[in-house]
């Protein structure tokens, strides 16, 4: 692992048949950033998290990982590098919670390998870290949908990726995991990681995050910090909301209240 | 994960190896021809060093030409087809998956209808089981074409596909029988093929399964940990690291090759591949680690027993395998759909 891998891409677009759903994107992300990826649905968000994980293949542009494309990186060797949280975490199956967690340690073991010591230790180290020690033997089918959200963030974890995505992670989680889920992503970005997360809560987006992506209709449409991505103008461009925005002077957090919708019939 | 846990599924595995071994000593105990089981251990040993005995000589052709390769191919053949099932059933995430859902055993019966029809399985051994082969790669060379586009196979189609050819290939199958009622001979003998047994199985049979079973066994092994990531979905499986569209080519290809090899020589034996993964899917958990060895294991011991029990119980008439398997295979898995009715699944 290095601290001086970047992740960027460069005119990227991609479409699903004819529609274009990621409209000539380039982004630059740095180890040690925090990115919220908010949008109204539809926006693309999910879409390029999956581009950057070289799940869809780009129909143009490049993405590179460090000094590599991500084209000439094999599936293991991007597992290696970046971790993915995916919006869908049913689990129907009845592996329990030590044993999938335990599958993130997939791309470094060989075929017939069982996990070593250390692999142990990262399996548990991930499992504290996300509060899931005492439920280990649990089977993962058995869960609530925040407990299962976490097995995945804590597989994510035992990934040990430079870099993490994120879709929706806090969508399914109460207010107190959703802060700790947000806390746990802060304090991984000050290590040095990167997370990119595609978060629905502009709110608690805008108090985490380090920088905000605006994304509407496959473009990027605001990218910097969040009182520069959320305004007023933009909720009323882009979310089609009428909104207030207002700073808090105690703690520098954003308050959005939503007033109307604006409906696009006029 | 628990020691206890673990430890129980070892000793389910041990047990299972056990009653195989057992099954296959019964297995040469058990025949018309009355041979005393304190010289069986004599004659092995006298056969394999070289230095039979003269008065054991008619029990030494009747152990190793008769009896010794009939269970090995039965005890091959049946670890073939079930840890083809259960790689099928992880990898397509369906429980209905089995080496027949996808043509293959169609395809190699209708290779093997057609040799018999031609008059060509009477010349050597080794034509039958070549067009088997040539039969169930053909079909899934086209199953899979069919269902894919740029390298990656839409499981729906891939599945449809499948069972679209094996309706095709049955119906030119069926054709070919009724076509060939005309003479007696080739006939019955392509009914019976059809049903499946080991009658008759000689070393020419377990010399071309052995290779197919041991190889394909080993490499199919190997993929445990990317068929539990396949359980939850593509996604999680590529985020983890496995390449899904280059896994499903190689398992399709190997599951193709054992199960061409397996139908090639012992006929269409059903079920099995699709029974006893679910069995012990149900006894030891989803992970393949355990559940692809147990199923090797379970299949040889399905077939070897249910080859037994016909021995036994009705010597004298020739009731196919394929009949047995099936008949006592559907009743059970009924049995548990009932029971587990909303748990069954891969």
């Amino acid at each position: 692992m290095s601290d001086e891998i970047n992740l960027s891409c460069t005119n990227l677009s991609f479409g699903y048949h004819k529609k274009t759903v990621i409209d000539e994107v380039s982004l630059d992300f740095n180890p040690g950033e925090f990115v919220g990826l908010i949008g109204p649905n539809g926006a693309g968000k999910s879409t390029l998290l999956k581009l950057l994980l070289g799940l869809n293949k780009p129909d143009m542009g490049n993405i590179s990982l460090g000094k590599n494309s991500l084209n000439a990186l094999s599936r293991n060797e991007i597992a290696k590098r970046v971790s993915f949280v995916p919006q869908d975490h049913s689990i129907d199956y009845a592996f329990n919670v030590e044993e999938m967690v335990a599958m993130g340690r997939t791309p470094y073991l060989g075929n017939y390998q069982t996990e070593s010591k250390q692999d142990l230790e990262i399996i548990e180290a991930a499992l504290r870290r996300t509060d899931l020690f005492e439920l280990k033997d649990r089977p993962a089918d058995q869960l609530s949908g925040g407990e299962r959200q976490r097995v995945f963030i804590a597989r994510a974890l035992a990934q040990q990726t430079n870099t993490l995505l994120l879709d929706e992670p806090t969508a399914s989680l109460d207010l107190c995991h959703q802060l700790e889920l947000m806390g746990l992503l802060c304090d991984l970005t000050r290590e040095g990681h990167l997370a990119i997360a595609a978060i629905h809560d502009l709110e608690l987006a805008s108090r985490y995050c380090s920088r905000l992506i605006m994304l509407s209709e496959g473009k990027v449409v605001a990218d910097g910090l969040p009182n520069e991505a959320i305004t007023p103008d933009n909720l009323r461009r882009y979310f089609s909301i009428e909104a207030t925005v207002e700073v808090d002077d105690l703690d520098g957090c954003i308050r959005i209240l939503a007033r109307q919708p604006i409906s696009s019939l006029g | 994960m628990s020691a206890s846990v673990g430890s129980r599924r070892f000793i389910i595995l041990v047990l299972m190896t056990a009653s195989l071994l057992g099954s296959l000593f019964a297995g040469l105990l058990l025949g018309p021809a009355d041979i005393p089981i304190t010289k069986i251990p004599g004659i092995l040993l006298g056969s394999f060093t070289g230095q039979a005995l003269l008065e054991n000589s008619w029990m030494e052709s009747i152990l190793i030409d008769v009896r010794l390769p009939r269970i090995l191919v039965g005890a091959l053949a049946g670890s073939c087809l079930a840890i083809c099932g259960a790689v099928m059933q992880g990898m397509f995430r369906n429980p209905l998956a089995s080496p027949s859902i996808l043509g293959v055993s169609s395809g190699a019966s209708l290779g093997a209808v057609i040799s018999l029809y031609l008059g060509l399985a009477s010349v050597s051994a080794w034509i039958l089981p070549l067009f088997a082969f040539v039969g169930g790669g053909l079909t899934l060379f086209i199953v899979y074409h069919i269902a894919s586009q740029r390298g990656h196979a839409a499981v729906g189609t891939l599945l449809l596909a499948g069972i679209a050819m094996a309706a095709l290939n049955s119906a030119i199958s069926s054709l070919i029988l009724a076509l060939s009622l005309d003479s007696w001979g080739v006939g019955k003998s392509i009914v019976y093929w059809t049903m499946g047994g080991l009658d008759g199985r000689t070393w020419d049979h377990v010399l071309l399964i052995t290779p197919f079973a041991l190889i394909g066994i080993f490499l199919l092994l190997q993929y445990s940990r990317s068929l539990d990531a396949l359980l939850l979905g593509e996604t999680h499986a590529s985020s983890i690291g496995v390449d899904v569209a280059r896994t499903r080519r190689q398992l399709l290809l190997i599951t193709a090759c054992l199960v061409g090899a397996a139908i090639s020589i012992c006929g269409g034996i059903s079920f099995i591949g699709l029974v006893v993964p679910h069995i012990l899917r149900l006894i030891l958990g989803p992970h393949h680690r355990y559940l692809l060895p147990a199923s090797a294991v379970g299949g040889a011991l399905t077939l070897v027993a249910a080859d037994l029990l016909l021995r036994s119980v009705m010597p004298e008439k020739t009731i196919p395998l394929g009949v047995v398997t099936a008949a006592f295979g559907a009743p059970f898995f009924l049995y548990l759909l009932v029971r587990q009715r909303w748990t069954v699944r891969v």
